[in-house]
């Protein structure tokens, strides 16, 4: 059984860059032109539309709990808006990130900065991050987003759910970006010319933070906290439940997305509040294609793909078990079937990586 | 020694979108603009190995397909990260109903 080195310095990306599996090209389902040209349409409307709605929201949640603080009713304005600050967040820090969320370069960037700041991460430094996560998913060593590591450490993810390990990792983290730049882990992936850029984003992050503390410190009380860094966690949940779902008790190691990205139905809600991502593999095998395009991309090309879970329940049914068998065996994974109008996995190809797999129920 | 070699028809080419062209080793990207005009690039993305044909046309654009970096094709000019490094640019010229470009 092979043990992972997830550092993006180690011994395990070393191996990935000389065997060609970081970099690699990646299977496709095969969409015609004028189809795919369609499916990748930009537009401003379906974003501009969401954005007001939330923020809206957000506005009047945030209003409600703060005229209600002192009171018990405070608490489902909180939890509401806490929702929206601390996963909303996730999903538009990364549709934005990607440029597809709205057809105008500026409306992409602005929502990009606010959501970075309200997700804790560093603007300049993600969009590089994240650049890596599609160029090489879950190949370890390489993909600087793998959110379980093998074998799952439980306790972390359990408090990921309240956002413990990112805020713990984010604050340090920031300080040290704003003294003195990228680690040297970021610098293996964010451009020499962009280090400047970290260091400004830091320094402006630590700032606003300083004069919340200091506003929490002369009000004597932890309301302006409430509004700014403290949903991070109260209302992290959302986007680890789906967050976790991505990529789950799947393959690592392996250049098809049907193998280790998951697909899940969610109610309109979540949908929401995830912008779509639950299309999961559909997004990372066309990354250009829009949030608000990917139900349409699904149904292109779903012929293509194993079947997607048909809720969040189900999806954590599927997923959990498998975690709990990488933490004896960390090699094992879920396979999941491919329809008979799908082209098959690549069983040659993949074989070295897969290790030893099973069907999923 | 550069020389002009026909790479497509006018019409192989929808108004606002690309193919890709492959000459010997080489591999270039045609764009007919939504002027009517054409233009070719080198074939791959500055940031990976990546063929920029199954990426998108916007006004001027070419959006990469992977990490959806943009370039100016008519220039080569880098327009958003994480592309960092300009696009070869090539000649192109019309000759009746073919496109030429001219290789190095
Ligand atoms: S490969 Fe083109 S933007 Fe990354």
């Amino acid at each position: 059984m092979a043990k992972r080195d997830y550092s993006l310095l180690g011994p395990d990306g070393a191996r990935a860059v000389e065997t060609g599996l970081a970099a690699a090209e990646w299977y496709h389902t095969d969409v015609p032109r004028k189809v795919m040209k369609d499916l990748m349409t930009r537009s401003d409307a379906p974003a501009i539309r969401d954005t007001i709605i939330l923020y809206g929201c957000m506005i009047a949640f945030a209003a409600g709990g703060i005229a209600l603080w002192g009171t018990w009713w405070c608490v489902p304005f909180w939890l509401a808006y806490g929702v929206l600050y601390g996963s909303a967040s996730d999903s538009r820090w990364h549709e934005c990130s990607h440029g597809t969320a709205f057809r105008t370069p500026w409306m992409n960037n602005a929502v990009y900065e606010i959501a970075s700041f309200m997700i804790m991460r560093n603007s300049a430094t993600w969009r590089w991050s994240h650049a890596r996560h599609h160029t090489d998913t879950y190949i370890v060593g390489r993909d600087p987003e793998i959110a379980i590591m093998r074998p799952p450490a439980f306790a972390k993810v359990i408090l990921a759910f309240f956002g413990i390990p990112d805020v713990i990792a984010f604050i340090p983290r920031m300080i040290r970006n704003a003294l003195s730049g990228p680690t040297a882990e970021e610098k293996t992936f964010v451009p020499q010319s962009e280090w400047g850029k970290v260091q400004r984003v830091a320094i402006i992050y630590t700032a606003i933070y300083a004069a919340t503390i200091a506003l929490a410190l002369a009000l004597h009380s932890i309301l302006p906290l409430m509004v700014i860094g403290l949903p991070r966690l109260y209302g992290a949940w959302h986007h680890i439940m789906t967050g976790l779902l991505q990529h789950g008790g799947l393959a690592d190691n392996v250049i098809d997305h049907r193998l280790n990205s998951r697909t899940v139905y969610m109610n309109p809600v979540s949908r929401f509040i995830y912008w779509n991502m639950n299309y999961h593999v559909e997004h990372h095998m066309f990354p250009m294609v829009p949030y608000h395009a990917l139900p349409r991309l699904h149904e292109t090309i779903k012929h293509d793909l194993p079947a997607p879970n048909r809720s969040i329940a189900e999806a954590f049914r599927e997923m959990w078990p498998a975690l709990k068998r990488q933490l004896a065996y960390e090699d094992f994974f879920l396979r999941r079937d491919l329809p008979p109008t799908a082209k098959p996995y690549r069983e040659d190809f993949h074989k070295a990586a897969l290790g030893e797999a099973i069907p999923a129920e | 020694m550069p020389q002009w070699i026909r790479a497509c028809a006018t019409d192989d080419i929808d108004e606002e979108d690309l193919i890709r062209f492959d000459h010997g080793s080489a591999t270039y990207a045609i764009y007919h603009s939504p002027d009517g005009k054409f233009f070719a690039t080198s074939g791959k993305c500055t940031h990976e190995d990546v063929h920029l044909c199954d990426g998108l046309v916007m006004g001027h654009l070419i959006e990469c397909p992977k990490h959806n970096g943009q370039f100016d094709y008519r220039t080569g000019e880098a327009k958003r990260a994480p592309v960092c490094v300009n696009l070869k640019t090539f000649a192109t010229k019309v000759d009746g109903d073919d496109v030429y470009i001219e290789v190095p």
